[in-house]
């Protein structure tokens, strides 16, 4: 089991959400994704896809505006 | 089955573009399967070369408003199209060229970055496929 990271610090739309999904579709079924990112409204979007393709979001944290989304494949 | 999405790209203007490749991109991510067929002016852009290379739709101003925005865009850190087709492709997206427009614009298929195109088609191909899609955009 690997745990794979994505960085999309300072990115905008749609980048975050194509780097997790570009991320998930190289991993192998119960790798983890963790993706951390500024953009406000990815932080909802992010968990709006990996429900959207029936997998599961670990854990999600904000600290100082710099969010990460956890994300079993 | 996965849900698909089917757009149509008749505008080659820059900005609208951009909304067809970044619905486009956020489909294949949300986990549809997208199809986006270029027809008319958005056909030029498929051509080498041409992707960066259409005006805005409003205020272009000769090029000047087009400037104004880019300049704006690179301060937002907004992803080029090259990247959003880069990406597009590199998540299964399928881009389709419509023969009629090649025909009678006299655009060759060498005029063409043809390494993107899945199929050159005309109608039938898109209604084919816009009726068992769950999202079809007219752009």
């Amino acid at each position: 089991m690997a745990e794979i990271k994505v960085n999309c610090v300072n990115e905008t739309c749609p980048v975050p959400l194509v780097e997790t999904r570009k991320a998930l579709r190289k991993a192998s079924p119960g790798d983890i994704v963790v993706v951390t990112g500024t953009h406000p409204t990815s932080k909802k979007e992010i968990p709006m896809a990996v429900e959207a393709m029936g997998l599961e979001v670990l854990s999600q944290e904000e600290k100082k505006g710099v969010w990460t989304i956890k994300i079993k494949k | 089955m996965p849900e698909k999405a089917t757009l149509i790209v008749h505008s080659g203007d820059m900005d609208k573009v951009y909304s067809a490749l970044i619905i486009g991109n956020g489909a294949l991510s949300m986990g549809m399967e997208v199809s986006m067929y270029f027809t008319f002016w958005g056909l030029q852009r498929l051509k080498k070369g041409s992707l960066e290379k259409g005006p805005l739709s409003k205020m272009n101003f000769g090029g000047l408003g087009k400037w104004m925005i880019q300049r704006k865009m690179k301060k937002a850190n907004v992803a080029s199209l090259e990247k959003l087709f880069q990406d597009y492709l590199e998540l299964g997206g399928k881009i389709l060229a419509c023969d009629m427009t090649m025909e009678i614009m006299g655009v060759k298929k060498e005029d063409l970055r043809d390494d993107w195109i899945s199929e050159y088609c005309a109608v039938g191909t898109y209604v084919k496929e816009a009726r068992e899609s769950n999202l079809t955009l007219f752009i």
